[in-house]
């Protein structure tokens, strides 16, 4: 765990970057994280996700899976994608500040 | 006087539904409860055989059974597909237009591997060149292609997890490299394993002991790869964010989802796994819906291991629950798994909600036989024997003496 400053807030991260309190996390947090992994700026289409995220982590306790995503936002994978290119799970879940998700047992 | 029994329903009479008929038969007064399972078919397959089929280790007779001699007397067994469960009602509705009431309900209809899911599989070279293992036709359509593969690209792959038995996949492609070696294939053949996760196994320290038996192996592995269709026309699988991976026989475990009566009923989650706590496996939704076996969303392998360790618990609880009483017994997610690794050996893997796999001796602590995170010949002779086990012992209910609870005994904390 290191101690490191992110658009002026000082915050906890592990060894990938993962914010390690999804608390830590704030709305003008999320274009930093985002610039960190080379998606700039937030589109509208991001930002639906990221608050889906947010709620659905606050409400389940942890972090949606690809899948969950895409069914709950109606939004296809092949979009995710293309929003958060590479590895969307991941990706989304460190620009939203939380837990990338468990890869399941 | 009138007495009013009491009714209990199970759905499902795989390994979960059997054993906890069994157990459960034994601790109900007949006078006050009845106990019904129901299932679609009559058939009961040991499906960690369904691994070994391919390569000649078991004869698909040895795991195939009747399911009605494992359900003990005293057990009422209706055949017939589920339509739905009204849960504000306490019934479950058959196709035929049969009603089943219940007092308190119990789910254990498992885990589907679904093919339909991916664009591409069910293609005319479903069960050909697009192999899989996760159904008895599947694994003796492979051993019988298998027989006819003279070298080439033999592509493992996953599709999304979870997946019923998540260590499957590695121990077939572990198998598979032994095999081709004892045909004087491996060196015409390039062994590919394709996951979505970023390494070969979902626990961290497992990850990487059984990523180093991989490589060890000389088996090319493709990380992150989630994948958006099967082009059968060009024998390649393209991925979300395209890229390509071609074979000449292709073995994919499909995407696994629960029971779609369980999606009618509004009872599941996104892959129609049923929300439960996880340490007592009652629904979220529904004081007197229980979950057992793979059919529930609970954050560990599904796995027979995990039903059995998971029955023990919820039996406790079950006789608790039904008297008024709070529950008292928490199941904390234990699972072990034999991992077949080849040439004769296997590695034993043990771990909970919290624990990380760990090395160390199982089941008594220092002696073992059998080594926890190790490649053995006792492990092995384990994993074999344990077919006789399921049918004689488990199935049946009868003690198998292996605590529900991890123990940290004999066991090297990583």
């Amino acid at each position: 765990m290191t101690a490191t400053t992110i658009a002026g807030h000082q915050v906890d991260i592990n060894d990938e970057g993962f914010l390690t309190n999804p608390d830590d996390w704030s709305e003008d947090l999320a274009p930093e994280l985002a610039k960190l992994i080379g998606i700039e700026p937030l589109t509208d289409d991001h930002w639906k996700l990221i608050r889906f995220l947010r709620d659905d982590y606050a409400a389940q306790g942890e972090t949606p899976t690809l899948r969950r995503v895409s069914t709950q936002t109606g939004t296809p994978v092949k979009a995710l994608f293309g929003l958060f290119p590479g590895k969307p799970a991941k990706k989304m879940s460190y620009v939203s500040g939380l837990p990338k998700p468990k890869g399941c047992v | 006087m009138t007495t009013s029994t009491k009714k209990l329903v199970v759905l499902g009479a795989g390994t979960a539904g059997t054993m906890v008929v069994n157990k459960l038969r034994r601790e109900l007064d007949s006078s006050e409860w009845t106990i019904t399972v129901v299932d679609k078919d009559d058939i009961h397959d040991y499906q960690p055989g369904y691994l070994f089929i391919p390569f000649g280790m078991n004869t698909p007779e040895q795991i195939r059974k009747r399911k009605r001699p494992f359900i003990g007397e005293g057990v009422d067994i209706v055949m017939g597909e589920i339509d739905r469960v009204d849960a504000p009602a306490n019934q479950v509705h058959l196709q035929d237009g049969t009603v089943l009431d219940y007092d308190q309900l119990v789910i254990a209809t498992g885990t589907t591997p679904r093919p339909d899911q991916t664009e591409g599989t069910l293609g005319p070279q479903f069960h050909k060149e697009v192999g899989e293992f996760y159904t008895y036709d599947g694994a003796v359509a492979l051993r019988d292609q298998l027989e006819r593969f003279t070298g080439g690209r033999l592509v493992v792959h996953i599709t999304e997890l979870p997946i019923k038995c998540p260590v499957a996949p590695l121990e077939f492609t572990f198998l598979a490299d032994d095999w081709l070696r004892r045909r004087g294939l491996r060196e015409k053949t390039e062994l590919v394993f394709v996951t979505p996760l970023d390494g070969a196994f979902t626990k961290p320290v497992a990850s990487k002991t059984l990523g180093g038996v991989l490589e060890e192996k000389g088996i090319t592995v493709e990380p992150d790869f989630m994948i958006e269709r099967i082009d059968q026309d060009r024998k390649v699988i393209v991925s979300f964010d395209e890229r390509e991976v071609a074979y000449d026989q292709l073995v994919t475990i499909p995407l696994n989802m629960g029971a779609d009566y369980v999606a009618r009923s509004g009872l599941g989650d996104e892959l129609n796994y049923v929300p439960v706590d996880k340490h007592t496996l009652q629904s979220d939704a529904y004081d007197n819906i229980f979950v057992l076996g793979d059919a529930s969303n609970i954050p560990t392998s599904k796995a027979g291991s995990v039903a059995h360790f998971s029955v023990d618990v919820f039996v406790e609880n079950f006789m608790q629950h039904i008297s008024g009483l709070p529950m008292t017994h928490s199941f904390d997610g234990h699972a072990n798994c034999f991992v077949e690794s080849g040439h004769g050996k296997a590695l034993l893997l043990d771990f909970n909600y919290d624990t990380e796999p760990l090395t160390g001796h199982f089941p008594l602590p220092k002696v073992g036989p059998m080594k926890l995170l190790g490649e053995s010949r006792a492990n092995h002779l384990g994993k074999l024997a344990f077919r006789h086990i399921y049918w004689n012992a488990l199935l049946p209910g009868r003690p198998l003496g292996l605590p529900s609870e991890m123990s940290m005994s004999g066991k090297n904390p990583a």
